[in-house]
């Protein structure tokens, strides 16, 4: 059906600008709608308007098998789909008690990896380039390609992979797959480097995210924020930490916790993660157990008579699966708890009382993936 | 060896000889509006073509290599492309301001060229408070900037004119001040005295270091007057969609974007007049040898040479900087920028009473 | 913490679950510890749960509704940022009118998720502080798509 455009049109108190920020928008990053009302520069109210990409993935859910809908899923929050299939697939193993095989284990750890370095990457660029610095931008795609080649060997495609089924992973690791990741890492341990120079160094970005959008501790954690977010202000949120799934207790890194809560912590927090995802990888790549890499299972699986909820660490933050099932081939109910929609419920708190420029170097720092918020 | 300045004479000489002193002149004048504008959608072309290279170069891409040999024709084909597209104008806009606007900043932009030096003895109108004219045309634009913004009826637009305006009315304090400095050190505004000024050296070098920090200024103040990036503030893509040229279309909109070329052009053509000798060539002392091959360059290319220098500078900010915030600009200016350059001006006063310059 | 430390906790706090018909009841057999109330206790147990410090659910993690053809659950997802022992809130509500309190001043972000439920289950959040459409367009009020009986043939496609 299709969608009028609902402009909220100026019919404020005198003194009072009413701006439409999106739905096209080049800082929204997607078809984000915020109506801002103004006070000259300074924002004194942010409203989001969601909706421009929602699909209702989660009734289409309902009636699609629990092997079909994990394919919807990539498309919600397509920078990390590995980690929403991921998310989904750990959820119905855990309905189904199934025990995944290590080598699957192993192989999802590093692509979960993977994707949250590709993530943060694009989000450096995109970030930089919100606040007026086009050039990292490029440079972060540079490394991005590398490891979108990666996954395209294996996994066939580059942004959406379906790599995750319930049981194991849909096909085993491509033979340059361990060659074309030693060669990343030591690329982007130089790369790292740079991005530094450029952009954390630089007075004018320092200037621009510190003491800018600040949340603090408690307000982090009623507004439910997670991922990146919420450890920026010193919550302990890390799903891998708290909650392990797969091989994360086994693996050696650290939860990153800045304690700023400003926008330069949250960027602080993700270029520290990239580096603690580069060094699980470093850590597994060698050590790729050998063996099956799916399970065995039925082929029409179906879930007991219950509720599930599993937890996933995505590059943006805590994403979660809850499944009722009736018993029957598909869910009864499906329920995505995505990070992001969180993370944006913060923006009018964190944005309020600063300028435009303010509001989208916030933006920037909640990283937010249209997509993934709408479902 | 032919330089501008000898063809110009020579054309001089025919005009006068074969028609009468005033067809000569209309002539003249024909001539100098039409190679005005074709020096105009010259850079135009030149410079959008060097920015996109520049970019792709820090951006470790390679920009346009389609169009021509190695991507040259590319910016011709676009300004093509915004020849022959609509320029639209919105419904609540105030036409007339809309459609002026543009016409006033480029209007504003080939108006600065008059006085500015291009080679030896080659300048259209050497009058004598040339600086001081440069100056004060230059700040008129912010006018066309204003009404672009009030006429879109957009609020983005306004926001940028808004922005724009207060960015450009600080700035020129010290660009101004800058200049000031140099025209201190000279003891003149006009452009021919102060580049003969510097036929032993250029000012960067003679003015010691309130030159140095003159210099420094004025290239700040000028990106910030310019609108480009780090100063882009009245633009700011990723906040204000495009700033007050939000509305603008077609051949509209290409009239603002080569003016802000065009600016560019010149402001730098102002820095190398000022700090770096104009048209001088390098000269070493007492290096005979060096100083006579130095001369056998022509004086335009020189010229041209330390103007691209200076632009690349400029879009080299502009590749590499994040925006700055509105507050955070006028700070920059208000607490920083202006009290450098005023302390500098009695600097160079002081410098300029005892003779302490060489 | 544990599941049983906690349901020991629980059980001690509030008596609704000891009494001749409980109108409480405690389920174990999930991972979580699930516990259901009925409507006319929620305010009063939320508030308990997030004040009282010895469980200190300051995290309210996932907010949605369930339609049971019957009936609806609200469900909520707390957990607490010391104890880390999430617990599960179910809350049965009539289909036709379902009605309940806002947590929205206790957890800040249920302002967005109850807004969600809203519009898809068309569950009236007393007192929250700004119940509108938030992911449906205008003119969307009431029609309650997530229910199963939902019918939209220009956008559904049933297999």
């Amino acid at each position: 059906m299709y969608r009028e455009t609902d402009i909220v049109q100026d019919t404020s108190i005198e003194g009072d600008l009413i701006i439409n920020v999106g739905p096209q928008h080049p800082s929204t990053h997607g078809v984000l709608h915020l109506v801002i009302t103004l006070n000259g520069e300074t924002i004194k109210k942010i409203e989001p308007h969601l909706g421009y990409i929602h699909r209702s993935i989660e009734k289409m859910c309902e009636s699609l098998s629990y092997r079909q809908f994990i394919y919807v899923t990539s498309k919600m929050d397509y920078l990390s789909s590995h980690i929403n299939n991921h998310g989904c697939a750990l959820c119905i193993e855990n309905g189904l008690q199934i025990e995944v095989p290590p080598r699957a284990q192993a192989i999802r750890v590093l692509m979960d990896e993977l994707t949250r370095m590709a993530s943060h990457q694009l989000w450096w660029g995109a970030n930089a380039m919100d606040i007026g610095a086009l050039t990292p931008f490029f440079h972060a795609f540079r490394e991005r390609e590398m490891i979108n080649d990666i996954f395209e060997e294996t996994c066939g495609t580059r942004l959406t992979m379906n790599y995750m089924v319930p049981g194991g992973v849909m096909a085993d690791l491509h033979p340059n797959f361990q060659k074309r990741v030693k060669e990343f890492i030591p690329h982007f341990k130089s790369k790292i480097v740079e991005y530094d120079e450029l952009l954390t160094d630089n007075i004018i970005f320092q200037n621009r995210t510190k003491g800018i959008g600040i949340i603090s501790k408690e307000d982090a954690i009623s507004y439910g924020c997670t991922g990146p977010v919420a450890r920026g202000s010193g919550v302990y949120c890390d799903v891998r930490k708290l909650n392990p799934y797969e091989i994360y207790s086994q693996l050696k890194f650290d939860e990153i916790i800045e304690t700023g809560g400003d926008c330069f912590a949250r960027y602080m927090v993700r270029m520290r993660e990239m580096k603690q995802s580069l060094s699980i990888i470093e850590q597994l790549i060698d050590v790729i157990p050998e063996g099956d890499f799916q399970a065995k299972t039925k082929a029409v699986l179906k879930l007991p008579k219950g509720e599930f909820y599993s937890q996933i660490e995505t590059a943006r933050g805590e994403f979660g699966v809850y499944i009722v099932s009736e018993g029957g081939t598909t869910p009864y109910r499906i329920k995505f708890r995505s990070p992001g929609f969180s993370n944006l419920s913060a923006l009018d708190f964190m944005a309020r009382g600063s300028k435009i420029g303010d509001l989208i170097a916030i933006m920037g720092s909640l990283d937010l993936v249209i997509p993934d918020i709408d479902r | 060896m032919p330089s501008l300045e000898n063809i110009a004479d020579i054309i001089h000489t025919w005009l006068n000889i074969t028609f009468n002193s005033t067809t000569a002149l209309l002539i003249e004048l024909v001539i100098v509006a039409v190679s005005a504008i074709g020096l105009f959608s010259m850079l135009g072309l030149i410079l959008i073509m060097m920015e996109r290279k520049v970019s792709a170069y820090m951006q470790v891409r390679l920009g346009p290599n389609r169009v021509g040999p190695k991507g040259m024709f590319q910016t011709v084909a676009d300004t093509l492309k915004l020849m022959v597209k609509e320029g639209m104008t919105p419904n609540g806009a105030d036409k007339f301001l809309f459609n002026l606007a543009p016409f006033i900043v480029m209007i504003v932009a080939m108006v600065i060229l008059a006085p500015l030096a291009f080679a030896k003895n080659f300048q259209l109108w050497d009058l004598n408070i040339g600086i001081l004219f440069v100056a004060s045309v230059s700040s008129v634009s912010v006018i066309g900037i204003l009404m672009a913004g009030w006429a879109s009826n957009n609020k983005y637009s306004l926001l940028g004119a808004m922005r724009s305006g207060a960015q450009i009315v600080s700035y020129e304090l010290s660009a101004g001040l800058s200049i000031i400095t140099i025209v201190i050190l000279t003891g003149s505004l006009k452009i021919s005295t102060i580049i003969q000024s510097q036929s032993d050296g250029w000012w960067i070098f003679k003015g010691h270091i309130p030159a140095l920090i003159a210099f420094v200024i004025f290239i700040i103040a000028v990106t910030a007057e310019t609108n480009r990036a780090p100063f882009d503030l009245a633009e700011a893509e990723s906040e204000l969609t495009a700033g007050f040229h939000t509305e603008y279309s077609g051949m509209k909109f290409a009239l603002f974007f080569l003016a802000e070329y065009v600016n560019i052009f010149i402001v730098c053509v102002l820095g190398a007049t000022l700090f770096l000798g104009g048209w001088m060539p390098l000269h070493f002392g007492t290096d005979t040898r060096f100083n006579e091959l130095m001369d056998y360059i022509p004086s335009s290319l020189w010229l041209f040479g330390k103007t691209f220098f200076l632009i690349f500078i400029i879009m080299w900010f502009r590749w590499t900087f994040p925006r700055l915030r509105i507050d955070q600009l006028l700070n920059l200016e208000w607490k920083y920028l202006l009290p450098i350059s005023m302390f500098n001006l009695l600097l160079t006063t002081l410098m300029a009473i005892m003779g302490w310059h060489f | 913490m544990t599941k049983e430390d906690l349901k020991i906790k629980l059980i001690e706090l509030f008596p609704q679950f000891t009494t001749e018909i409980p109108s409480a009841t405690i389920d174990e057999s999930g991972t979580w510890l699930k516990m259901n109330i009925s409507k006319e206790d929620f305010l009063n147990v939320v508030t308990q749960l997030k004040t009282n410090l010895s469980f200190h659910f300051d995290f309210l993690f996932c907010l949605t509704c369930i339609d049971w053809k019957t009936h609806l659950t609200m469900v909520y997802h707390f957990t607490s940022t010391t104890h880390r022992q999430p617990l599960v809130l179910q809350i049965t509500l009539d289909r036709e009118h379902p009605e309940i309190e806002t947590v929205s001043s206790i957890w800040r972000t249920a302002e967005f998720h109850e807004r969600e439920v809203y519009e898809m289950f068309g569950v009236n959040f007393l007192h929250h502080p700004d119940l509108r459409l938030l992911i449906l367009p205008d003119g969307w009020e009431n029609k309650r798509p997530m229910l199963k009986d939902f019918e939209d043939p220009i956008n559904m496609i049933k297999l």
